[in-house]
């Protein structure tokens, strides 16, 4: 029944996409909690990899999946200036289409993100891909442009030379594009069918490679809770007004997770926020210090939130209370935000370690374990008994042979 | 016109004039998506035709603005992409046409090089000796890259006269930094000099001015005095008493105008430095910055550009700004910003600068003289 009420849930929210599908960064959610039940534990490669198959560029995207599709981004060429999508089909990985754009924007950043580095997001009839050039393009589902922005053309000072990283989302049918950045610093939000702004709103002059969250109030309607170096900012999607303001900071790397009304900002280690039924308002429920993420996002699952710290140490504490309960060392360092399917956790380190950690043991256990042997950074997607995951050259399917 | 003859055999006659407009609709699209919707619906029109219209979409990237170049590659990739999944065939004979017709652009002769290759690799490395000084720095990288493997081979074979005129020739040619590097290792190793910074064209004789303040940022939007009047024989009241211009000149291969070589080490300070570049002719050119303080430029007393982001990176030709040079001398002054952090990677206070045209080729003052590049 529990799943059927999840499934319900995704279902309502995932803007068009269906249940199974993982339509953006963290899936239906946003918060990297999947419904999918039976995925492999104990990790083998020679029973868990469906396939494999080498990209056309590097990135740290996250892919997508929309039933057959699997979406991904890449970036190549020499200067990293040939913006790439793909579409592959999920049995075998073929690809299904490809389609190459020249980047408007710049395309420099740190040698170990690069220019496919903002998750996409997708409505289930349109795919939204973001660069770290903020090169923006609308794609229907078979690859056809719909249409494009280029908004370091359209405000010449919106970059970062480190790279941008946030990923889209769509809130209450508006596509959400956060910019934010030292110089010209904004978050717009889009008409997702012809790609006008619809507002745009300046924010805070710093780099910022946090990805917002989406909350569907109980009152039914959306907010998005920008994250920054101010704190969370709650902003009406439909007119980019801000509703309420958490000023006490936050992280500009880990985003919040959501779950149960109550968001878990990474503030001063991680602080709850009690969201009013209205998403109007909020209420500060507790902070703990003992909860601090590193790069990682944090995850909230069955009246437990779990951070993974920069030295690998994972730690789980109580949603009442923000009390720590236990922590386990895994292998680190963690790049991507790890997700949970089945009560499990799936974590990919920065070596391409893949650790699967069962959290219904009573301190945690890792259950399984995998090399990839490549460095992976994305998030993985969940979808119909698999996890996607890909590091800067090639894209993994990881299942049960036998459920292919 | 026959329609064959401007690549519209798959459609009918009476779709010629829609496939006209389909084009306008995409060349008209602006900023902030300002013809968006008109521009989506004119792609699906476009790329509806057959593999025959690719040169027309192509040569309609002649003059347009960055976005219509990509709704037309749009349509490019859908035509390719179905026409390939059919079993069709590329025009790879008049795709190549294209790409030798240099009045085209370098973006859509590129790109043509790169259809020609994904069906015919044969052809497309036929092509590739007569890129080496091509316009577009994505094919002069296809020939300078072939001239580096040829070079290499004959380093290997011991023959240290071909591989040093084979690499000379590349070096002649490559506009990519990791290319231009490779050869000067290469050349280097083969006990031959490379002046980098002459390749490159950095300038390296300044007249600095500074320190004046920076305290939480605030310089940056100060106009200190310098900004006013820029003359050499002119004193400003600066962090410390009075300042005056004082010259400078780097000795850094890459061209590094340091601020902390003169001042020390300071925090939140600003810096100004300027020097006089002699063009030859009015032309455009473009100022090429690596920066990882905020900075702003002036040519000729003209704002060309600020931004003020501190230490999240710098490489050459981090900003490429384009300008209008005038015949004689021309004054470009910068302005170098360094903030409050104190973290090891945040002391640098400097900035590279060089001038060139679209392609990357340094523009040397006329000033200058003019010596080649000595061989041993």
């Amino acid at each position: 029944m529990k799943k059927l009420l999840l499934t319900l849930t995704f279902a309502a929210l995932a803007n068009g996409a269906v249940a199974g599908d993982w339509p953006g960064f963290r899936g239906p959610m946003g918060n990297g909690i999947s419904d999918e039940v039976g995925l492999p534990v104990a990790l083998d490669a020679k029973k868990h990899i469906a396939w494999r198959v080498d990209l056309p560029g590097r990135g740290l995207s996250s892919p997508l999946v929309v039933g057959d599709c699997v979406f991904v981004t890449a970036s190549g060429g020499a200067r990293q200036d040939r913006l790439q999508i793909l579409c592959l089909n999920s049995a075998d990985g073929s690809v299904i289409w490809q389609r190459r754009f020249w980047a408007m924007g710049s395309t420099m950043c740190h040698k170990k993100t690069s220019i496919a580095a903002p998750t996409p997001v997708t409505d289930g009839e349109r795919l939204f891909a973001l660069f770290s050039s903020n090169d923006l393009f609308c794609l229907d589902l078979n690859g056809n442009l719909q249409w494009l922005r280029g908004l370091t053309v359209d405000y010449p000072n919106a970059r970062n030379s480190l790279g941008m990283a946030s990923s889209l989302v769509l809130a209450d049918g508006v596509l959400v594009v956060q910019v934010e950045n030292d110089s010209e610093s904004f978050t717009a939000g889009l008409i997702k069918e012809n790609g006008v702004n619809l507002w745009k709103l300046n924010r805070p002059k710093s780099a910022n490679w946090t990805t917002a969250t989406v909350h569907l109030a109980e009152s039914g309607r959306e907010w998005v809770l920008l994250q920054s170096g101010k704190g969370i900012h709650a902003v009406n999607p439909k007119s980019g007004e801000v509703a309420w303001h958490y000023d006490d900071g936050a992280s500009t790397i880990p985003s919040s997770a959501l779950a149960g009304g109550v968001l878990y900002v990474p503030s001063h280690g991680v602080t709850a926020l009690e969201l009013a039924a209205d998403g109007g308002s909020f209420r500060q429920k507790w902070r703990s210090s003992r909860l601090r993420p590193g790069t990682a996002s944090p995850l909230v699952h069955r009246e437990r939130v779990y951070s993974l710290n920069n030295a690998g140490v994972l730690t789980c504490g109580d949603t009442d209370s923000g009390k720590r309960l236990w922590q386990l060392r895994l292998d680190g360092p963690f790049g991507g935000s790890p997700v949970v399917a089945d009560n499990h956790l799936y974590a990919f380190n920065e070596e391409g370690r893949a650790q699967v950690v069962d959290l219904s043991a009573p301190e945690g256990r890792i259950a399984g374990e995998m090399d990839l042997g490549e460095m992976i950074q994305c998030s993985p997607a969940v979808s119909n008994g698999a996890l996607y995951v890909r590091s800067d050259r090639r894209i993994w399917k990881i299942a049960h042979k036998t459920q292919l | 016109m026959a329609l064959t003859a401007i690549g519209l055999a798959s459609l009918g006659q009476a779709a010629a004039d829609e496939f006209d407009d389909a084009l306008a609709a995409l060349r008209a699209v602006g900023g902030e998506g300002q013809g968006n919707a008109a521009a989506g619906q004119a792609l699906q029109r476009l790329a509806k035709g057959g593999a025959d219209t690719l040169p027309r979409l192509l040569a309609s990237m002649d003059g347009a603005n960055p976005f219509a170049a990509n709704y037309l590659r749009g349509a490019v990739e859908v035509i390719v992409g179905n026409t390939l999944a059919k079993g069709g065939l590329l025009p790879v004979v008049e795709l190549g046409e294209f790409l030798l017709n240099k009045s085209h652009d370098t973006r859509s002769r590129a790109l043509a090089f790169e259809l020609i290759r994904r069906v015919d690799a044969e052809a497309a490395g036929q092509l590739v000796p007569g890129l080496l000084g091509d316009s577009s720095v994505d094919l002069r990288r296809e020939a300078v890259a072939r001239l580096l493997s040829q070079a290499e081979a004959r380093a290997k074979a011991s023959n240290k006269p071909a591989a040093v005129l084979l690499y000379r020739q590349a070096l002649d040619a490559a506009r990519d930094l990791d290319q231009i590097q490779a050869v000067a290792v290469a050349l280097r190793d083969l006990g031959r000099e490379v002046n980098l910074t002459r390749h490159f064209g950095f300038l390296v004789d300044w007249q600095l001015a500074g320190p004046f303040h920076n305290k939480d940022r605030a310089g940056f939007a100060v106009a200190f005095a310098p900004e006013n009047n820029a003359a050499l024989s002119a004193s400003y009241d600066g962090l410390n008493g009075k300042v005056t211009w004082q010259p400078y000149s780097t000795p850094d291969e890459y061209g590094m105008v340091d601020f902390n070589e003169p001042y020390g080490d300071l925090k939140e300070v600003t810096g100004y430095a300027q020097t006089e570049f002699v063009s030859a002719t009015d032309r455009p050119a473009q100022l090429r910055l690596g920066c990882k303080n905020a900075w702003k430029i002036w040519l000729n007393g003209e704002l060309v550009f600020g931004r003020d982001e501190y230490h999240r990176g710098m490489r050459i030709d981090q900003y490429q700004l384009p300008v209008q040079l005038k015949k004689g001398g021309n004054t470009i002054l910068v302005k170098a910003c360094q903030n409050e952090q104190v973290e090891d990677w945040t002391v640098q206070w400097q900035f590279q600068l060089r001038v060139c045209d679209a392609t990357g080729t340094a523009i040397h003052s006329a000033t200058k003289k003019n010596p080649e590049v000595a061989a041993k």
